[in-house]
Parts: C-alpha cells; structure tokens; sequence
C-alpha cells in the first residue's frame, strides 16, 4: 500500500495505493483522483510550464507550457529544448512552440498573447 | 461624463467583477489599470493549476487571465491602462494620472475596489543579519524570472512555504538553480498539499517546519549563508539548532497583505483580521457603491474564488446603479471558536438569493470537525469537514431560509472538533 | 593640485564640500563607496537634535545648537524634507524629573530656544499614546526631523554643481606631506592636495593617524531600528527621547519625514568599520525599551529593520580641530552630528583660514537645488508637470507614489546612482511597506535603460551587491 497526496486539483486528498491488487486506489473523492494515483506509481507525469526567448515583444520572455503531462523523468530535457528557441512577435495563446517535444507526442505551447 | 462603475485595477478580479456587471446590464464601464495590461499578477504565474472550478479545466495565470480578457474584446468596457489611481473619494471620484492626459477626475456612479494584495517582507517578520542583495519576496523573483527573464540567484533557501514560494521552489529548480531548503515557522505549511507534493517533493527539497531563519550572512554585499534554527512552540528559536546554508539568495514567501491605500483614503470601514474592508454579503463596503472583491478584501489561495467573489461584486454593482435600493439594517457575522475572520462580514438577509457564501479560515489544524452557524445557542446549519488548515480558505454555503429563522442580530460561525 | 581634498562623503564632508564650494578653490571628495551617504549618515535617527543634551561650553553643544538653527531654511533652500516638530523627554520618575530639570538648564545655556518643562497632563494632551506612567517631560519645539539622506546627497550635490570633483569609489591608503602639499594614496591612484579634511566617520581615527599622533580612538557602535509602517505614525506627534541614564541614552519614537514611525536605537559596541548586521536581541531590547514610552506600537506593522555604527569617541566631545599641519580632522561625529553638520562645514572654513589658507567667495556660487517631490504637488502642479514631462505621468512605486520622471532625474543627477538603493535614497522609491517588492524589478529596468547597460550589472547597493544572476535560457543545464 502507497500513500499518496493527490495533486490534480487544490483539495489535496490523500490516496491510497494498493500495489499488489491491480493499483486499486482509495481515499480519492473523484474519477481523475484514481487516475492520477495509478499513473503516479506507473508512469509519473507532469505538466511542464516554462519560458522562451521573445524578440519584439513587450516582454523578454513568452510563457509556454506542454499540451499534456509528460513523463516526470524528461521534464530536464524538454526545459533543454527549450533553450534553442527563440519566438517573434506576435506570438497567440496556443501557438505551438515545439511540436512532438523529446519524443512526448505533447507540445510546447505558447500559453500568452505577446 | 459619468461613468456607471469604474473597476480600480485590471488583475483577475476587476476582470471578473467588469465582465459580470456588464453581463448584468451596465454598459458604460472603465477598468483602470496600472501596468501596461491586463492581467496583474497572473501574467507572472505562468504555472499551471488555475481554472479547474472556474473554467473545469487546468489554465496557467496568463490562460486563466487570456479568458477573461477575450470575454471583454465583444463588450463595449473601456480599459485605461498604465494608469495609476490615486484616490477614490467618498463620492465616487476616481483620481488618475497618467502619462497621456496626465492628471484626470473621473465621476462615477458606483466603484469596484480590486486592488490585489502585496508580499509581506524581510521588514515585517524582521529576520535579524546583514541586510545584502539576494533577499527577494518570492513574487519579485517571480516576475524576474518569468517575465524578465533573469535568475536571481543559484543556490536558494526559501522562507515561507505560501504557495508562492512553493511554486518558485520548482521554477528555479527547472530553470538550473539549487534549492537547498524551504523552510517554515510554522508546524504546518501555508500553501496547498498538491504544492508541497509538486513543487517539493518532486525534486527532492527538504522542507524543515517549525523552524526560521534566524541569521543572514554576506559578502562584498551579496548574500553568502543563512543560519536556519528550530523554533519551540511560541516561535521562538531555539539555541543550538542551527543550520548553515551556503546560498546566494533567500526568498521570502511570508504572506500577503491586500493593498488597501485607497480604501483607507475613502474613509471605507476595515477589519483588522483580514487587513480589508469590511464588506457586505454582495461585497458592498461601508460606502454605498463601493464595492471590494479579491485579494483586496482577503486573501485567496485560489484565482478561482477571487473570479467567484468578483463577479458576485459586478453585479452587485450594476444592481446598485439600475435598481436602487434602501439601505437597511445587517446580520453581524461573527468569528467563534476556531475561526480567525469571515468575508461577509455583515449580511442583508433579504438581499439573499438563496444560499449565503461564507468565506473564512480556521486559526489552526483541525482533523475531522464540524463547523457550525448558530444564532445564539441555536445550531442553524453545519458542515462537516475532514480536515482543515490556516493555509487553505474554507467556503461555506448558508441557506435563505434557515437565515430567515435568526432571531438576533448576529450569526456565529464557529469549528467543533469531532 | 587641489587646494583641499576632502575625505569621506558622509553628512560632514559634503556639508564641508557645499561650505567650501562657495569659495573660488578647487576641491575634490574621496569616497570609498560608490555612491555619497553610505555610512552613518544614511542609518541614524533622522532627527536634528535642539542642543539641551550636550555639556555647555563644549564645541559639541555650540555646533548643535547653530546647525539645529540652520537646518530649516537649508532645506528650504535644498529641497530636503525637514519638519520642526520639536522633541519630548519623558521622565518616568521623580529622579527622572530632576534629569529634565537639569537637561533645561544645560538647554537653557547652551542657547536652545523655546523650552518647556512639561506635567504629565500636558504630555498627555500633546501626546495621548505616551504610558501613563509618564511624571513630566522637557519640551523642545526647536527640534526636527529631516531625511539624513537627502540632506547629505543636497549638500553633495550643490558641491558638484559648484565645481568640486566627486571621486567616488577611492579609499585612501595613506597620506603623506611631500615638500609643501599632501599626496594621499588612494587604489584609484594618488591625489595631490595643500590641505586635507578628515571627514573619514567611522574610518576618521584611521585617516588621523596617516599623518598624525594617535590622540583619540574610534569606538564604533552600533545601533538597531524598527520603521513601522504609516499607519503607525500617529503613536507620536513630536520626538519622543527617553531620559539618558547610567545604562544608556534611552530608545527613542519619532514620526520620520517620510511620514513613518522610527523606533530605535540600542547601542553595543562593534569591532573593524562597524558591523551593521540586526540582532535578536538588540531589536528585542528596542521593542521593551520603546513600550516604556508608547506601549501601544504593533510591531506587526514594521516595514523594516536597519541598524547604523556611530563613530563614537572614548570622550564626550566631537574631535575638530587642525591634526597637523594644513590637516583639518573633523572625527568622532557621533550624535547629534546630523543636527551640527552645517555648523560643523563653517567651522571647518575657520580652521583652514587658520591654517593659512586664502578664500575668496565666489560671485554667484549655487546655494540652492530643486526637487520635484510628485507626491506633494497639489492637483494642478501635478498636471503641470506631467505635461511638461509625461513621465511624471507613470508611476513606479506604488507604495510612496513615486513616478518614473523623479527616477530619471535621479539617475541624471549631479552624483549618478548607479544602485537601486541609490535611486531610493534620492528619489524615495522602495521605502514604502512592500520595501521595494514591487518597484525593485521596474526600477532597475529604468537604470538598465537609461544607463545602457545590462540590468545583470545594475546593484542593489554598494559595489558587489548584484541582484541579478544570469540570463535564463542561456546555458545549457547539466
């Protein structure tokens, strides 16, 4: 059994994870909760938030984010990836950044209107 | 030229209070901003987490901040950006400059103060050592970082686990520096359990409760160690626990305070638990018109409430510039055992739809509880709650008609341990 | 060849500089720092004392009365924040009441105007937060505020503006007499001068014994403060001093020209140039100290901790007067050195016509200087400015609604900032209740910008107190 604080929403509720019977999760108070407690014994995934270089904008930098968790043990390489862009003005909120980032099938997207 | 309603700043909560007195019918509406857009201190959360009540989905701040500024683009709501207000007065005059039309008064028929809150400092917790560069509130650092685009140190100690400072743990983490300690005063953290998790535990950061920084060191004008200590339970350090970091920076991440000048400045009626105004059950202030909504009022963990409380604020706004009312006599909302302030404070029963939202926070942790309101020794309603912390905002719905049943002139609100 | 290099710029040698800079002589200011006012000038009480505390007949109690006197109209003239608000002393005890006694009679000979022996019903109306406790006070209506920062850079300023050459960041390292002038060794080189002021503060007995005996010793020490937050202010309307005894001068209240509560100081001794570093127990032993005169003040509402070193001498006096020879020492100012600054410059003009040497008076030297202080204009000048200058029209410190055009004179200015904290001391942004938090990061942008270089080279304060480490999305993560 593995406990677990689930961090897909603020209400912080504490799993439970039973690793010898199929990662049967307890103490969750939603779908996504038991989700997210399998997955986090299995494969850990985040969502990474970071920025790039913004030429002829209003600021220096432009916020983006990966479309979708990825794999907790690549969020180091992807902030690498990062660093080889740079944005021109205008850049809009969605626009992807790089596609298909370190073989995650998710991208980088610009998540602000610069 | 008289405006219906001028909204004292453009951050996530005058968004929410513009866009829903204007859904309510006002048209002639001004948002006042100081910074060059949009946004306030969203453009600088560029993390994700936000939205999940508000929009059922996880935004980052300038997402979260993107939604509420595209539902403007179609409204005929003016904005004034880069623009400072000076004063509000009594009677609803709005004193601005700027670098255009330089000083202007602005007439209006109701106001939304939503001013935000700012970052408690070295100053306020009056952390003894030298006084070097590399001491930031964790929000400077923020902006910084994320908007600048600059580090403001290598090796790291957090002061304060608010969620700020949780949240700039991982950033400068990610972003290449070291951070060598979060440390906390109190025996339990100030941000959310999912933060401590994400933010700390996911790389590895020690977070040392009850204890606090208890010496800064420096050279050639730079931060070069903090001294960490144990403190016993009335916070005070205890001798021989001392930790030393050798570190170039600390950041503080030690409250936030609501940015009330301008409130004062009006004359508007505050509390001193929440460092707001003391406002009505639609967010009215002492001054009738004069509304308050967001970190101005208290202090939020969540964008999402503030959006919630605002949007209550606009229309209650644009209810008080179309429709009159009388003003009349208010339920006192009162802080029983367990319970460190309420947002209402007061509460004009027939102005009630159907449920009172009650926002407030315990003074310490409780296990499994119940909270209860009662109108003397009268139980009108409880809640029952598993677990409750000073660092996570509690909200409590009280129904119209058990409001209806009160027979004196206060409600408690208080927290029964189970 | 100078015809006086003056050491060290704190509030003595610039007030020396602007005295001095009215004659037709060249004159240069070595400073070590990078900036003017970086001592015990910048991290005081902030008050002009009235002269009642000084034994009489001292120098000290002479030049404390006349720089007292002199304070108003100066900053009238200089545009420093001054306000007359006079001073209380608060007796707590019969044997109190007999210091204040004594404390009038030394004030009363000393030539200090206006005093006043105070019962408690009298401090109570002028003072309602005062203990109860209180048996009678001195009252002192010549006394002040002033900002010892402003007053210091003003001074300096006017100095540059009539020709003295500013020399920031050279330390001196020795001085020596070669034929008929002195050559003073600096890391910046060697200076070249016929007479020298030892305005060295803290350093002053170091510099005195480059070329003279060893007659005095600086022993530094330190004292703590609390700044509270304005909504605090109203805890005093005067300063309130407590009575000196044998276990200290006492812990002072005052409102601040900034319109803030100063609280402050202790005092402990400090070893080297003086350790500057707060402590628990010196800023707790404010706090019990203060209680006894205003038990009323919320420490929840301070904005800051700082602590300054007095250059305190082994005896009660201020030690000025000629070391050697075309050698002026103007050493050990400790308090009321502030409040004696300007009278302190115009002795120093004596001493050196003592010493021989030849002044004429300029025809029109500056006397005066202008500061827009934006925050205090009235509704019209306030749109006269922005229209004259748009950037008056941005603010950047919220806190003290203090506007980009005060922050670009100020880099502009006679002696340029080149630190954050440089800007603060001029144009007063960051001393309000987020200390910076939200102006620091737009601030050093405008430094950056409007001194073309990158904001990693902008400093905090002095040299080394860089705020910014490396660019992000440069190098390569490991």
């Amino acid at each position: 059994m593995k406990e677990l604080v689930c961090i897909v929403c603020p209400k912080g509720c504490r799993l439970r994870v039973d690793e010898e019977n199929g990662y049967q999760v307890s103490g969750n108070s939603c779908l996504r909760g038991a989700e997210y407690g399998k997955n986090e014994i299995l494969n850990p995934t985040r969502v990474l938030t970071s920025t790039v270089k913004l030429e002829g904008g209003l600021y220096r930098r432009c916020p983006v984010k990966t479309s979708a968790a990825v794999p907790k043990g690549k969020l180091f390489d992807i902030i690498q990836a990062l660093n080889t862009v740079t944005l021109t003005a205008p850049v809009s909120v969605g626009q992807v950044v790089l596609k298909n980032v370190c073989g995650t099938g998710a991208d980088v997207i610009a998540t602000k209107d610069l | 030229m008289c405006y219906d309603l001028i909204v004292v700043g453009g951050g996530p909560a005058g968004l929410a209070a513009a866009n829903s007195a204007y859904e309510k019918g006002l048209r002639n509406i001004l948002i006042v901003e100081r910074d060059k857009e949009l946004g306030g201190i969203l453009n600088q959360c560029i993390h994700n987490g936000f939205g999940l009540h508000r929009f059922k989905e996880e935004l980052t701040g300038p997402e979260y901040a993107h939604r509420f500024i595209e539902m403007l683009k179609d409204t005929s709501v003016q904005v004034m950006c880069d623009t400072m207000v000076l004063a509000v007065t009594e009677n609803k005059e709005v004193h601005v400059i700027n670098t255009e039309k330089g000083y202007q008064v602005l007439q209006a028929k109701a106001v939304i103060l939503s001013m935000g809150c700012r970052e408690r400092t070295r100053g306020a917790i009056a952390i003894p050592g030298a006084r070097p560069a590399g001491v930031f509130t964790a929000g400077s650092a923020q902006r910084y970082l994320n908007m600048e685009g600059y580090m403001v140190g290598k090796r790291v100690v957090i002061l304060g686990s608010g969620d700020i400072g949780l949240i700039m743990a991982r950033r400068m983490t990610l972003e290449g520096a070291k951070v060598l300690a979060c440390v906390e005063v109190m025996p339990y953290s100030g941000g959310l359990m999912r933060n401590i998790v994400q933010c700390l535990q996911d790389y590895d950061i020690p977070l040392y409760l009850s204890h606090t920084v208890t010496d800064i060191q420096q050279k050639d004008g730079r931060l070069s160690h903090v001294t960490v200590s144990k403190v016993d339970e009335s916070r005070n350090p205890i001798p021989g626990t001392e930790m030393e970091f050798d570190c170039d920076t600390l950041l503080l991440s030690v409250g936030l305070i609501p940015e009330n000048e301008l409130t004062r400045g009006a004359g508007i009626r505050m509390d001193s638990r929440t460092n707001g105004a003391v406002v009505f059950e639609n967010m009215e202030t002492s001054i009738p018109g004069v509304f308050a909504c967001g970190n101005v009022v208290h202090v939020h963990d969540l964008v999402d409430y503030v959006s919630q409380e605002s949007e209550k604020a606009g229309a209650a706004a644009a209810d008080f510039v179309l429709n009159p009312k009388e003003n009349e006599s208010a339920l006192q909302l009162q802080n029983g055992f367990g319970v460190s302030y309420t947002v209402p404070q007061q509460v004009r029963i027939s102005r009630i739809e159907k449920n009172l939202e009650v926002f407030f926070r315990v003074r310490q942790v409780f296990g499994q509880s119940v909270i209860e309101a009662k109108d003397g020794e009268n139980l009108i309603c409880s809640f029952k709650r598993e677990y409750m912390t000073p660092g996570e905002m509690q909200q409590i719905r009280l129904p119209r008609v058990m409001l209806d049943k009160v027979h004196g002139n206060a409600v408690t609100i208080s927290v029964k341990e189970a | 060849m100078y015809d006086i290099a003056i050491i060290g710029c704190g509030v003595i040698g610039a007030a020396a500089a602007f005295e001095l800079s009215k004659y037709k002589l060249n004159i240069a200011v070595l400073e070590k720092e990078n900036d003017v006012a970086l001592g015990a000038s910048r991290a005081n009480s902030a008050i002009i004392h009235a002269g009642y505390d000084p034994e009489p007949g001292t120098l000290m109690a002479r030049l404390n009365v006349q720089g007292c006197a002199m304070a108003e109209q100066l900053c009238k003239d200089l545009s420093v924040p001054y306000e007359k608000i006079g001073s209380i002393v608060l007796a707590f005890s019969e044997s109190e009441m007999e210091t204040v006694k004594e404390l009038y009679r030394r004030g009363t000979e000393n030539g200090v105007p206006d005093m006043q022996i105070l019962t408690k019903a009298e401090v109570l109306a002028m003072e309602p937060e005062v203990s109860d406790k209180v048996f009678g006070a001195l009252y002192a209506p010549s006394a002040g505020i002033v900002g010892p920062w402003e007053y210091t850079i003003a001074f300096a300023e006017v100095a540059v503006q009539n020709g003295v050459e500013m020399k920031l960041r050279t330390r001196v390292e020795g001085i020596e007499w070669v034929d008929d002038h002195y050559v003073i060794r600096t890391n910046q080189g060697d200076v070249a001068a016929k007479y020298v002021v030892n305005a060295a503060g803290v350093n002053s007995g170091k510099i005195d014994e480059m070329v003279a005996e060893k007659t005095f010793t600086i022993k530094p020490n330190r004292g703590e403060y609390y700044v509270m937050d304005k909504c605090e202010v109203t805890r005093a309307r005067h300063t309130l001093f407590q009575c000196p005894n044998e276990n200290g001068k006492g812990v002072l209240v005052s409102p601040t020209v900034g319109g803030n509560l100063i609280v402050g100081p202790n005092a402990e001794g400090v070893g080297g140039e003086g350790d500057t570093h707060n402590t628990f127990s010196g800023m707790a032993f404010v706090q019990k100290m203060a209680a006894k005169s205003v038990p009323t003040i919320n420490y929840r509402n301070s904005i800051r901790n700082f602590a300054g070193v007095r250059a305190n001498l082994d005896k009660d006096e201020f030690q000025i007067g000629v070391a050697a020879k075309q050698f002026i020492d103007l050493a050990g100012i400790k308090s009321p050195g502030l409040s004696s600054a300007p009278a302190i410059a115009l002795e120093c003009v004596q001493l050196l016509q003592g010493e021989g040497l030849m002044m004429e008076k300029k025809v029109n030297p500056v006397t005066t200087r202008k500061h827009i202080h934006f925050r205090k204009l009235s509704a019209e000048e306030k749109q006269k400015v922005i229209a004259e200058n748009p950037l008056y029209g941005r603010v950047i410190c919220r806190c003290e609604t203090i506007t980009e055009g005060e922050i670009v004179d100020a880099i502009h200015s006679p002696i340029p900032p080149c630190s954050v904290d440089g800007i603060k001391r001029r144009a007063g942004s960051g001393l309000g209740r987020c200390q910076g938090g939200f102006c620091s990061p737009r601030v050093l942008d405008i430094l950056a910008r409007e001194l073309k270089v990158s904001p990693l080279d902008i400093l905090q304060d002095k040299d080394g107190s860089f705020i910014l480490m490396n660019e992000t999305k440069k190098e390569v993560q490991a």
